[in-house]
C-alpha cells in the first residue's frame, strides 16, 4: 500500500537546533528499510503557483491553492504493508515533532 | 430438543426476526436464537472480518445465519454449540458470495474480451495459500455450501478483496494467515482495536463498536445517540470505507502501543456508557441499552487482554478493570437514580435499598483486583470514588475527606476543570460548604467553565445550604437557562420552587 507522506510547518515553527530538523537520516533509515519510495523538501509557498483552466481560459495566480497557516515543506511517497506501518514511519520523520505529517493513502482501485 | 444457548438465555426477544412455527417449541428456538446473537454477534463478525477481510460481507453473512438459523433450528433442532454452527454457516455463505463475485467478474473480463491471464494466473498464485486453508478445514456437512466453482478461484477473489483493502502484505488478511482458519478463533480483540482506531473519528468509533461487536442495528444506535438513522447509516459506511481505503489494520495494536490504544478503547466504552446513560433512560424502544452494552465490552476487554498485555505491563489491565468497577458502581444506583416523577435524584437523597447489591459487590471486586495491580490510573481512581459512595450505608456514613483527597489524585493525573469541581463538592462535604464555594467561585472566576450547566447548579446547591437564598434561585435558574437534561430541570425547578416559596 502506498501512502503519500505530507511533510507540513507550523505557522510559528518550532524552535529547533538544525540537527533536529535533519531529515536524513530519516530519509536514509526508511529507504534501507525499502519504505521510502520517493520525496522531496519543497520550496515556501510564496514560490507556488497556482494554475487554473475555465471555460479554455487559463488562469495563473501567485500562491498556494489553499491559503492555510500551515505550510507543506515537502512530500514522501512510502510504501507499507498498513496504516499503523505508516504512521509509525511518519511519526520517525523530524517534522512529526516539529510541525505535523499528513498520510494519505494512494487510490488504488 | 437440545437447548444450551449459553449465557443469558434470550431475555431480549426477537434477534432480527421471529421464530417460525414448530409447536410448542418456536419460543424456545426464538429464545435460543436470540441468545446465540447476543452471544456470538461480535465473535462471528470478527471472524468472518479475518476470514474474508471485508466488514460489509461480514456483516451481511453474520446476519443471514441468524436467518438461517431461525429458518433451520425449529426442524433440526438447537445445536449444542450455535457459535460453531452459525460461524460453519456464515463462512460458507461468504465462501459462495466470493466464489459468485470471482464467477462474474470472470465473465465480465471475458465479454470484455480483455483477458490478461498473466495478471489473473498471479492473483490466483498469490492466494492459493489462502484457498487451501480455506477448504481443508471446511465442514464436511456445510450447510447451503453449492461445492461449485473450485477453491482456487473463491480465494482467488477472497485474496483480490484482500488485496484491495490493502491487507495483502503483512496485514491480518487470508493470505498470510499460516495453516488452517480456525473458526472458534476469538478475534473479537482485533476487532474493539480496529474499531477503536484512533485514525476513525471518535463518533465512527462509538457506532463502529456498537454495530459490529455489539450488534445493535443501526437504528438502535441511531436512537440511543439521538440522530437520525441515516446520518448514523452514513457515519458507518464513511468508516468502513476509511477501513479500506487507508488499509487501517485488522489486530491487536503491537506491546509499545498497547497502553494508548487500550485507553482509546476504553475511552470509547466509557462515552458509550456515558451518553447511552443520558439518552435512553426510559427509552422503551430501544432493545438493547447502550449503558449496558458498554458494561458486556468492557467485560470483554477485561477477559480477552492478555494477562502480561503482551509485554506491556499489567496497566492497560488494570485500568480496564477500573473502568469496570466504575461503570458496575455507577450502573449499580441507576434505579435509585430518577424519582417516580422523572426527576433527577441526588445521591444524599437516593433511596439506597433501591442500589443494585450485586453489582456493587461485583464492581469493588473488580475494583480490588485492579488496585491490587499497582498501577494505578484515572477509572481506577474514579472506581474507588464510586466505591467510597456505595460503601456507606447512610449518607452521613459517606467519608467525604477521602473521596476530596481522590478528587485531587484524580485532578493531577487527569487535569480537568470538571474534576475540580467535583473536587469542590467534596470539599464542601467534608469541609462545609463554604470552604466548597471558595473553590467554586475561583473555578468560575478562572472562566474554563463558562456555559457549563453543572458549575452553576453546584453553585446553587452550595448557597442554599449557606442559606443565600436569593443567590442560589438566581443560581439556579443560570443552570435551568443552559439546556439541562429533563431529569436534570425537574431537580432543579423543585429547588427553585422551594426557595421561591420560602422567600
Amino acid at each position: 500500500m502506498k501512502y503519500l507522506l505530507l511533510i507540513c510547518e507550523e505557522a510559528e515553527p518550532v524552535q529547533a537546533a538544525p540537527e533536529e530538523c535533519d531529515p536524513e537520516p530519516w530519509v536514509a533509515e526508511m529507504e534501507g528499510r525499502g519504505v521510502r519510495k520517493f520525496g522531496s523538501r519543497v520550496r515556501p509557498a510564496e514560490n507556488a503557483t497556482t494554475v487554473r483552466v475555465r471555460d479554455g481560459e487559463l488562469l495563473v495566480t501567485d500562491g498556494p491553492f489553499a491559503e492555510t497557516k500551515e505550510q507543506m515543506a515537502g512530500f514522501d511517497v512510502i510504501e507499507c504493508a498498513d496504516l499503523d506501518e505508516a504512521v509509525e514511519v511518519a511519526a520517525k520523520h523530524p517534522m512529526a515533532r516539529l510541525g505535523m505529517v499528513e498520510v494519505r493513502p494512494f487510490w488504488t482501485e | 430438543m437440545v437447548v444450551d444457548g449459553g449465557p443469558g438465555s434470550g431475555g431480549h426477544g426477537g434477534a432480527g426476526g421471529r421464530g417460525p412455527g414448530a409447536g410448542g417449541d418456536e419460543h424456545a428456538v426464538a429464545d435460543a436464537v436470540a441468545a446465540a446473537y447476543d452471544a456470538e454477534w461480535g465473535r462471528l463478525v470478527a471472524a468472518l472480518i479475518h476470514f474474508c477481510g471485508d466488514w460489509d460481507l461480514a456483516e451481511e453473512c453474520a446476519q443471514e445465519s441468524f436467518a438461517k438459523a431461525l429458518e433451520r433450528w425449529p426442524r433440526l433442532g438447537v445445536p449444542r454449540n450455535p457459535g460453531a454452527w452459525l460461524t460453519t454457516t456464515a463462512r460458507n455463505t461468504a465462501l459462495d458470495r466470493l466464489r459468485r463475485a470471482a464467477t462474474e467478474s470472470r465473465k465480465l473480463r471475458e465479454l470484455a474480451g480483455d483477458l490478461r491471464t498473466a495478471e489473473v494466473a498471479g492473483a490466483d498464485a498469490a492466494a492459493e495459500g489462502a484457498a487451501q486453508a480455506a477448504e481443508a478445514d471446511g465442514p464436511a456437512a456445510a450447510p447451503g455450501s453449492g461445492a461449485a466453482g473450485s477453491g482456487a478461484t473463491a480465494a482467488g477473489a477472497a485474496g483480490a478483496r484482500a488485496g484491495g483493502t490493502g491487507r495483502g502484505a503483512g496485514a491480518a488478511g487470508p493470505v498470510d494467515r499460516a495453516g488452517p482458519v480456525d473458526p472458534f478463533l476469538d478475534d473479537r480483540l482485533e476487532l474493539i482495536y480496529t474499531c477503536c482506531h484512533p485514525a476513525l473519528p471518535l463518533t465512527a468509533q462509538v457506532a463502529l463498536t456498537l454495530r459490529s461487536l455489539a450488534g445493535l442495528s443501526t437504528a438502535e444506535i441511531a436512537r440511543a445517540f439521538l440522530v437520525p438513522e441515516a446520518t448514523m447509516a452514513q457515519r458507518l459506511v464513511r468508516a468502513k470505507n476509511k477501513i479500506r481505503n487507508a488499509s487501517i489494520p485488522f489486530r491487536v495494536p503491537p506491546p509499545h502501543r498497547l497502553p494508548e490504544r487500550t485507553a482509546g478503547v476504553l475511552a470509547v466504552l466509557y462515552l458509550i456508557f456515558n451518553e447511552g446513560y443520558a439518552a435512553t433512560r426510559g427509552e422503551a424502544l430501544v432493545r438493547r441499552e447502550p449503558a449496558e452494552e458498554a458494561i458486556r465490552l468492557a467485560r470483554l476487554v477485561v477477559d480477552l487482554l492478555p494477562q502480561d498485555a503482551g509485554g506491556a505491563g499489567p496497566r492497560p489491565r488494570a485500568e480496564a478493570e477500573g473502568l469496570l468497577a466504575l461503570m458496575l458502581l455507577h450502573d449499580a444506583r441507576r434505579a435509585a437514580r430518577t424519582g417516580s416523577d422523572g426527576a433527577l435524584v441526588p445521591l444524599e437523597e437516593q433511596d439506597r435499598g433501591l442500589w443494585d447489591r450485586r453489582r456493587i459487590d461485583e464492581g469493588l471486586g473488580v475494583l480490588d483486583r485492579a488496585l491490587r495491580r499497582r498501577y494505578p490510573g484515572p477509572y481506577q481512581v474514579q472506581a474507588a470514588i464510586a466505591a467510597c459512595h456505595a460503601d456507606a450505608a447512610e449518607p452521613q456514613a459517606t467519608d467525604w475527606p477521602q473521596i476530596a483527597l481522590l478528587y485531587a489524585e484524580l485532578a493531577r493525573r487527569a487535569p480537568s476543570p470538571v474534576v475540580e469541581l467535583n473536587r469542590a463538592v467534596a470539599v464542601a462535604m467534608a469541609e462545609g460548604p463554604e470552604a466548597g464555594l471558595v473553590l467554586v467561585d475561583a473555578l468560575a472566576a478562572e472562566g474554563a467553565l463558562t456555559g457549563y450547566r453543572q458549575l452553576p447548579a453546584t453553585r446553587a446547591d452550595l448557597l442554599r445550604r449557606l442559606g443565600r437564598g436569593t443567590e442560589a434561585a438566581a443560581a439556579y435558574r443560570e443552570a435551568l437557562s443552559l439546556g439541562a437534561t429533563e431529569a436534570e430541570r425537574r431537580y432543579l425547578k423543585r429547588r427553585l420552587r422551594e426557595l421561591t416559596d420560602e422567600t
